[in-house]
């Protein structure tokens, strides 16, 4: 029998995404801001919710993004941030009566202390240890919000319910435009504030870890300050995410924040390109809109519907929308040479 | 001291449960060095499928051949059909494959047999264990079978052309490719006998556990849980490491004041990371050297 | 061109104010989600998810409603069902509930299923004065109209049952020393609470309590843990699988307690069958509908149009399944609404005839048992008889009780 360890050459599991890449061009930015700011004004106040829970996601897809696309590090328990940042903020709203928009800073330090912690633990692990650890964390919280001593503040498996604040200034919109408009904001400036996080000396850092740790170390990099640093922004994007989320849904309880999120905003990161921060709104509409028209399609078999279309999904683009968007580069990049 | 001898024995039949399910993940890990989401789902399937058997009027032991087969090919299919053409595609989107297939497995389960809870036959029997009235005669049997499937899977890593060429391909695709072995099939072989195991461990829970399609959600995760604490490479850790979390969760469950019973998975899990932080290849499991 | 279009928004007020003030001896008042010719009702329950076993109520509603549609509808109009899955997620509520009444545009909201998706839609509904009909969970808070006047309950309420036990132990066993094992949830909570408080000062006949997660594979541990505790009683506040391994494990490790099992698992063929008949002898429940696994109903008139309906609509349901009675029972008290609303199908109009029911007895009710409400009782069932399984059924004793919980 040969050696007792076993030594391993593996390709890193995060592939890279070239830093230039990384975003949309100019033009096709600006377009898809003008959709999302003039779009509200034609629709529904229903398709209007469903659009703020789009933003929504698609702020915890892109902190997902920058954890495991940007620092490598593997991260199934998103869900128990998601949930802290949104009993901060109800917990705040409700039993302390302050202003919706100011739990959303105190939302995000909580949840950067409280990711910044758990990446310490994490350090030494990576892969599918990690992952297990992340799962951990996700399974536990719904039962730690549960526990009877806090229940109190929690509302327990009630949960809690939230006010959904009126536009401010006697403004002549509905509350779910507002919040639209609110969240909205909110993600632009998170979104810019990614980019260049990841454009800078950290994000090279973060990048250098994912693409290989040990030489990262080698060259000097604090491996152990930019993973836990990782961790603590993702989980305070995420964070801010859920505090939106509960807002918006006007409500929240242990049980709308189990595993199945974690996953879905994992299914929602790799479908939109894992490490491209663009993507992340187009997995958010993946997760949102695919079940329901999985659900149209059979009631019964919902759940089969949904894997097939992801199937399909994973199978024709790999690598998510990047590499729609990359083609669809090439494509005019062909038809502006003709 | 009675209540601990109670719990520890309570926890062993639990535990042998998560020690079955570990041995399929650790299976799966060995060939394609992943965990597998729809693994449980997979199991859960196979056993609805002798559990139809055996609806049929197909005798217990038949069904259970048969089962093993249909599963062992099913695993392959399933590798062939879908994962392969993933082969070349980044992990994390083979990880999202997997829970593709865990919605459909679970969903057409459900269409096909519904949700209501089914009785489930085990060949042990019911009745006490050598008089105690906390082990049955069947949680024996599940030990037991355990035990012989542990003991299988190690001679067949250790001893057989096979097993060293599915080692091999696990651990270094190119060096193996160069000495001939074929190591696109070799995964498949590995899809196959993880599907198999899956389908007895399956089969052994079902009658403690009664067969629904949810069965095995919380199972897996022990399941993995317990491959994790006792090595992702070992198949002998992982049985231990499925017998350990059992009793730990109990005893966390029984003596841990307040909390303890609520948050049984929670401990469970922060022990196994805890024990991560220490040996990072599990208890049992061959520590990893990473090359630059 | 202002002018002219004056004129034809004028002469259309006319001829409304015309032709309503000569309809004004049948009038006809309508809510969004009704018309002349159908009435939309909006559903939600899983289908998908780890909850699903309760899908079968939807689809059950679904095949009541398409029998009143052949039959000729409710007053000449045509039920549409819009049922969607809401995975028993409270965001996923909200979003399908939204959608229902903004998108669908429903009239009402009829038998949302769990507390968590109730909790969480209640508020919007009440603010959006849709009626919430027949809330599908036996939380005892539904039961507020002072408070949500547009949300009103159906099944008795965990409270009401658990004090039913409570009465029926200080009775029959008032020394004894009761184990308690509870799902960790509202559902497992409620109960909790409703025996707590139905036993008042003898509480502390409760000697062990234990809750154990819907995430456990087997709560067999749990089970060992409570038999150590000496009691014997055990009061098992468990959905259909976690009832039927508590009752095999007691007999497996021969704890020779009197056990209460609550009544969403006392289903024949979900829990009783696979967990084995002859474990489960002597074990006490409560009901209020009849179980079509007991053979003394099969000349029932009422159940007898139950099986029809299932012939006909939806033949491939497992009828021992207490779901699917629980749905035609729901299907059949808003029909019978729908019906008292005649030709005034506001949604102020349904609430003040689902408070207006007087001694009505769906077909599936055990007999004895029927639906009351008032502006002040939005609990419709609020009875339940005891019963003892011998043999291979469920053996009803006893009268009907009932188990009022005061505010």
């Amino acid at each position: 029998m040969s050696a007792a360890e076993e030594v391993v050459t593996e390709a890193p599991a995060v592939e890279a995404v070239p830093k230039r890449a990384m975003t949309l061009g100019l033009g096709t930015s600006l377009a898809v801001l003008a959709a999302l700011v003039i779009a509200p004004l034609f629709v529904k106040n229903f398709i209007i919710f469903q659009m703020t829970m789009l933003l929504i996601y698609g702020l915890a897809v892109l902190a997902l993004n920058i954890l495991t696309g940007g620092s490598g590090q593997f991260s199934l328990g998103q869900s128990a941030f998601y949930a802290v940042g949104a009993y901060t903020s109800a917990i705040l709203m409700e039993h302390a009566g302050m202003n919706y928009a100011l739990t959303l800073p105190i939302a995000a330090v909580i949840c950067f202390a409280f990711g910044f912690l758990f990446g310490q633990p994490a350090l030494r692990l990576s892969g599918v240890y990690l992952a297990l650890a992340t799962f951990a964390l996700a399974t536990a919280m719904p039962q730690l919000l549960k526990l009877h001593f806090v229940e109190h503040w929690t509302g327990g498996v009630q949960g809690l319910v939230v006010t959904k604040p009126d536009a401010p200034f006697g403004l002549p919109m509905s509350q779910d435009m507002w919040l639209y408009y609110f969240t909205l904001a909110i993600t632009i400036g998170i979104y810019v504030a990614s980019v260049n996080l990841l454009r800078s000396r950290s994000g090279r850092a973060f990048m250098a870890i994912r693409d290989n740790e040990i030489a990262a170390s080698a060259m000097g990099v604090d491996v152990a300050l930019y993973k836990t640093l990782a961790f603590g922004v993702s989980a305070a994007i995420t964070g801010v995410a859920g505090g939106l989320g509960a807002i918006a849904v006007q409500f929240v309880a242990p049980d709308g924040y189990t595993i199945v999120l974690s996953i879905s905003l994992f299914l929602g990161m790799v479908v939109g390109g894992v490490g491209w921060l663009p993507g992340s709104i187009v997995g958010s509409a993946f997760i949102i809109f695919v079940p329901n028209i999985a659900e149209s399609i059979s009631k019964g078999l919902s759940g089969a519907v949904f894997g097939v279309l992801l199937f399909l999904v994973i199978f024709l683009v790999p690598h998510g929308a990047r590499q729609v968007a990359l083609v669809a580069q090439q494509i005019l990049g062909k038809l502006k040479k003709n | 001291m009675e209540l601990f001898t109670n719990q520890v024995l309570a926890g062993i039949a639990t535990g042998a449960i998560y020690a079955c399910m570990a041995l399929a993940v650790v299976m799966i890990y060995q060939a394609i060095d992943h965990l597998n989401f729809a693994q449980g789902e997979m199991a859960m399937f196979s056993t609805f499928i002798s559990w139809q058997l055996m609806q049929w009027g197909v005798p217990y032991w038949w069904a259970f051949l048969i089962t093993l087969v249909i599963s062992f090919a099913g695993g392959i299919l399933i590798e062939r059909l879908l994962f392969k053409p993933l082969a070349k595609a980044p992990v994390l989107t083979n990880v999202a494959g997997f829970i593709a297939l865990y919605g459909i497995i679970n969903s057409v389960a459900g269409l096909i047999w519904d949700f209501t809870i089914k009785q489930y036959p085990t060949p042990f029997g019911s009745s006490p264990f050598l008089g105690s009235q906390l082990i049955s005669t069947h949680q024996a049997g599940m030990i037991g079978v355990t035990v012989l499937l542990l003991v299988a899977l190690y001679v067949f890593f250790q001893f057989t052309r096979i097993g060293l060429a599915m080692r091999a391909a696990a651990a270094l695709p190119e060096s193996a490719r160069l000495v001939g072995i074929n190591t696109s099939w070799m995964i498949a072989l590995g899809w196959g006998m993880a599907s198999a195991i899956g389908a007895i461990a399956g089969i052994l829970i079902a009658p403690v556990v009664f067969l629904e399609p949810n069965m095995m959600l919380g199972v897996l995760l022990y399941g993995f849980a317990a491959a994790v604490l006792g090595g992702l490479t070992s198949p002998l850790g992982a049985v231990v490491g499925g017998f350990l979390v059992g009793i730990f969760e109990n005893l966390a469950g029984t003596y841990i004041p307040g909390v303890g019973n609520e948050l049984k998975l929670p401990i469970a899990l922060a022990l196994i990371i805890t024990v991560l932080v220490f040996k990072p290849a599990g208890l049992l499991g061959r520590p990893i050297v990473k090359r630059v | 061109m202002l002018a002219s279009r004056r004129t034809v928004a004028f002469g259309a007020a006319v001829a409304a104010f015309v032709f309503t003030s000569g309809a004004a001896l049948a009038q006809k008042k309508y809510d969004t989600g009704a018309t002349d010719k159908e009435i939309k009702i909006g559903h939600i329950v899983p289908y998908s998810g780890p909850a699903s076993a309760y899908g079968v109520i939807g689809k059950t509603e679904e095949a009541y409603f398409k029998m009143i549609n052949d039959n000729g509808g409710i007053n000449g109009r045509k039920i549409s069902f819009v049922s969607y899955d809401d995975a028993y997620s409270p965001p996923k509520a909200v979003e399908q509930v939204r959608k229902l009444v903004e998108s669908d545009e429903v009239l009402v909201v009829f038998n949302p299923l769990g507390t968590p998706s109730n909790s969480a839609i209640q508020k919007y509904l009440n603010s959006k004065k849709v009626p919430q009909l027949f809330v599908a969970t036996g939380a005892t808070k539904w039961n507020d109209p002072k408070h949500f006047p547009w949300t009103i309950g159906w099944q008795p309420s965990y409270q009401s049952e658990a004090r039913i036990y409570a009465k029926y132990l200080m009775k029959e066993k008032p020394d004894a020393k009761v184990a308690v094992f509870y799902q960790n949830d509202d559902f497992g909570k409620d109960y909790l609470k409703g025996l707590k408080d139905g036993l008042g000062e003898k509480a502390s006949m409760i000697v062990a309590e234990e809750s154990y997660e819907v995430s456990e594979p087997t709560i067999d541990s749990h089970i060992v843990k409570l038999k150590a505790s000496g009691a014997d009683v055990l009061i098992s506040i468990t959905t259909p699988k976690f009832a039927a391994q508590a009752i095999k494990k007691t007999a497996e490790i021969d704890w020779k307690a009197l056990q209460i099992v609550a009544n969403v698992s006392a289903s024949v063929g979900s829990v009783i069958k696979p967990a084995g008949f002859e474990n489960a002898q002597g074990i006490l429940s409560a009901a209020y509908a009849k179980d079509a696994a007991d053979p003394q109903w099969n000349d029932d008139p009422g159940m007898k149009k139950f099986f029809a309906l299932l012939d006909k609509y939806y033949p491939e349901a497992d009828r021992l399944n207490s779901s699917v009675v629980y749905g035609y029972g729901a299907a059949q008290t808003l029909a019978k609404i729908l019906e008292m609303c005649g030709d005034d199908l506001t949604r102020a109009n349904i609430m003040k005839q689902a408070a207006n029911l007087k001694d009505f007895a769906p077909d599936t009710l055990l007999p004895g048992v029927k639906i009351n409400t008032s502006a002040t009782d939005f609990a419709p069932i609020e009875q339940l008889q005891m019963m003892r399984f011998k043999g291979e059924k469920w053996d009803l004793f006893g009268d009907v009780i009932s188990g009022e919980v005061g505010h």
